[in-house]
């Protein structure tokens, strides 16, 4: 039906969007797998990091991509001290109140922006934005290309933090076993907010990658968490490897989907194989914890 | 002699300020009495959630109605009665919408005006109309919204069927008088009721107007990635590109033209989300430039209009269609509550629906209703040339010549 020259370029084009969402649903699973909530104010995270991206380059010219270390520093102070002084004393050890403190936060979030920022949708002009680059007969957006290479740095990054230091072994300690970590001299709640911390610090590279490309306006996030809490239990709850698998295979599914069924019937794709995979293997393509 | 004039003038002066005395003592009272109650008018739009942009627009020219209304003495034949807004957010949901039109209804408003988009406008008509409510659509470009024998329900601009048919009429003329260099059309909508509705309707008439239509896409609201959707327009190569879509889908999709480097013979809009707005001329000048739209628009030699674009640049905004359309929708509806000469819903039912409300800057011409429609009401079709929205057609508004195909 379609030839290799448009075959070719969606498929790189499902890879560069799937980057973004598996940097998306990693911060996601990193939060559930250690405070086993999902947490609801995700999408409205990610836009106010959007927002934050926007602010930096609108106010004070500075390049979205060279905004990456004080977004990504910034989200993680943010989502610290959100954890530590709201979500954390607001749901007094309860995960279903966890629950309903994120989805309160969200709302909070979004009309915070609603009268800061009004409901305008805001993008940003930058030299590269309508740059492309040849990749044999596919011609990719240049920010698409920084946005994937760059996930994957960021995901390498992290994935190195989980594995190798003492941070990333206090994380997987508590995600494991809370009291045996308490036991052990591990302060519970200073990781519970580094993780929520880090896993916003995420969304502050994807929002760097995403806007010279994108835009922002209050209602960007709802867009991106539905794809996101779809890749996370695809993948495996808590699961790195399958957070960034499944945003890799939402990407491409929704892209070839798109391309030969039309965009809204697309993503039909999407869910079929989430179905699929709950109903086969519940646990996800990679069921283990952080 | 000048004893008894002094005294007389004295005595005439002193009943003279005594009476005034008298009348300003006695006559503050009464006029405060003789004050007219507020009349409350129900201003129901899409403030959050994903249609917050034009919501918040079309309030804004809904609020600047009221308020010129009110500075200009209110409803004159209901003695200087004021407008009072009664806001209510839809959500960007037609069942919060029709919600909305219970509690303004049980706030005793005298009408409704809203709610911009057509799905929603289909829920608040209905919901109106169980109270015989009156409802003035400000923008809501289905048919089906007049079409479904709704006494209570006007709408003051043209639906989609009438802009579809201009466009294609005009774009039949612009392609033979350039010679014919189009000949196959791909048209890209949204999926809700404006965006099907009028991609369909184009899907089945543009081949009577002799172009062949190679594809026609649907998509989402939001849509984050259009580049599958420029990869089968690099596929299909179609001459022409009818977009018929939101702002952010439309200026997404436009983006992404010129990244991938497609560049059809003309983008063509029909009630394009972007392609006859300031604010993505001010965004983005390349991609907007060349691009036609058939959408609703000012008389742009109404000095009237053009104030009021001073006036709405001077907050900030830029002067958008929902601006506009509400803006002289609800001075139409405060027309009729002037010529119904009562807020009692029969009255104002039948004041809108005979109206001939003609001083308005719209290229509408006298109202004239038909079953809920006003019957003059046109869009215009414009082309960003030079960084400008210019009126290309039709020939009594025209601003500039239309630039047809934009590539030989």
């Amino acid at each position: 039906m379609f030839d290799f020259s448009i075959l070719f370029p969606s498929l790189l084009n499902g890879l560069t969007t799937g980057a973004v969402y598996a940097l998306v649903a990693l911060g996601l699973t990193l939060i559930y797998g250690v405070l086993h909530i999902i947490n609801f104010a995700h999408g409205a995270a990610l836009m106010l990091a959007l927002y934050g991206v926007y602010v930096l380059r609108t106010r004070f010219g500075i390049d979205p991509y060279l905004a990456l270390p004080v977004m990504v520093a910034g989200m993680f102070v943010f989502g610290y001290a959100l954890q530590r002084v709201v979500i954390n004393r607001a749901s007094h050890g309860k995960d279903e109140n966890i629950l309903l403190v994120t989805l309160g936060l969200s709302i909070v979030m979004e009309n915070a922006a609603l009268l800061v920022f009004k409901s305008d949708t805001r993008s940003i002009e930058t030299p590269y934005t309508l740059t492309t680059v040849a990749i044999g007969p596919a011609m990719i957006a240049l920010p698409k290309i920084v946005a994937f290479f760059g996930s994957l740095v960021v995901a390498g990054v992290l994935l190195w933090v989980v594995q190798r230091t003492d941070l990333g072994r206090a994380i997987r300690a508590v995600a494991k076993e809370k009291q045996g970590a308490r036991l052990m001299g591990i302060d519970v709640a200073h990781v519970y907010a580094l993780s929520y911390g880090i896993g916003l610090a995420c969304l502050g590279a994807a929002a760097c990658f995403l806007l010279p490309a994108f835009y922002v306006n209050p209602q960007v996030g709802s867009g991106f968490v539905l794809v996101s809490f779809t890749i996370v239990v695809l993948g495996g709850m808590g699961s790195f490897a399958g957070a960034l698998l499944g945003g890799f295979l939402v990407g491409i599914v929704e892209s070839l989907g798109g391309l030969f069924l039309g965009d809204s019937l697309g993503q039909v794709g999407i869910y079929l194989i989430f179905i699929a995979v709950l109903l086969f293997r519940p646990q996800g393509l990679f069921g283990d914890r952080v | 002699m000048t004893t008894n004039n002094v005294s007389t003038s004295n005595r005439r002066r002193f009943i003279q300020q005594s009476a005034a005395a008298g009348a300003i003592t006695l006559g503050f009272p009464v006029v405060g009495g003789a004050q007219p109650a507020a009349i409350k008018i129900g201003v129901l739009h899409p403030v959050t959630g994903a249609l917050a942009y034009s919501g918040q627009q079309c309030r804004e020219g809904a609020l600047m109605a009221i308020e010129d209304v009110n500075k200009a003495g209110g409803i004159k034949s209901l003695g200087g009665a004021k407008l009072d807004a009664l806001l209510g957010d839809a959500q960007s949901q037609p069942q919060v919408g029709a919600a909305e039109v219970e509690k303004m209804n049980e706030a005793g408003v005298a009408a409704v005006l809203g709610a911009y988009a057509s799905a929603i406008c289909l829920a608040t008509t209905q919901a109106a109309a169980k109270s015989n409510l009156p409802h003035v659509v400000d923008v809501g470009v289905a048919d089906t919204i007049v079409e479904r024998g709704l006494k209570n329900t006007f709408r003051f601009g043209p639906g989609y069927g009438a802009c579809a048919r201009v466009a294609m009429a005009n774009l039949f003329a612009l392609n033979a008088a350039a010679g014919k260099p189009a000949k196959t059309v791909m048209i890209i909508h949204e999926e809700s009721l404006f965006g099907t509705g009028t991609g369909t309707l184009l899907a089945r008439e543009l081949p009577g107007f002799g172009f062949t239509v190679v594809e026609v896409v649907k998509h989402a609201n939001p849509t984050r990635d259009f580049n599958n959707i420029v990869l089968r327009m690099k596929a299909l190569n179609p001459d022409v590109v009818i977009p018929a879509n939101y702002y952010n889908e439309y200026a997404l999709l436009v983006r992404t033209m010129q990244q991938q480097k497609v560049a059809p013979k003309a983008i063509y809009s029909v009630l394009g989300g972007a392609a006859s707005s300031y604010k993505f001329v001010k965004e983005f000048p390349d991609a907007a430039n060349g691009i036609i739209d058939c959408n609703h628009w000012f008389n742009p030699k109404d000095k009237r209009a053009l104030e009021l674009r001073k006036r709405v640049e001077a907050k900030g905004l830029f002067f958008t269609y929902e601006i506009f359309n509400t803006y002289t929708a609800m001075m139409y509806l405060a027309d009729a509550l002037g010529r119904a000469r009562s807020t009692e819903r029969g009255a104002v039912i039948e004041a809108l629906s005979s109206s001939t409300f003609a001083d308005h800057f719209m290229p509408y011409g006298a109202t004239k209703m038909a079953n809920g429609q006003n019957t003059g009401a046109q869009p215009l079709m414009t082309q960003v040339l030079g960084g400008d929205i210019k009126v290309v057609v039709p020939r009594e508004y025209r601003q500039a010549d239309a630039s047809f195909p934009m590539k030989g």
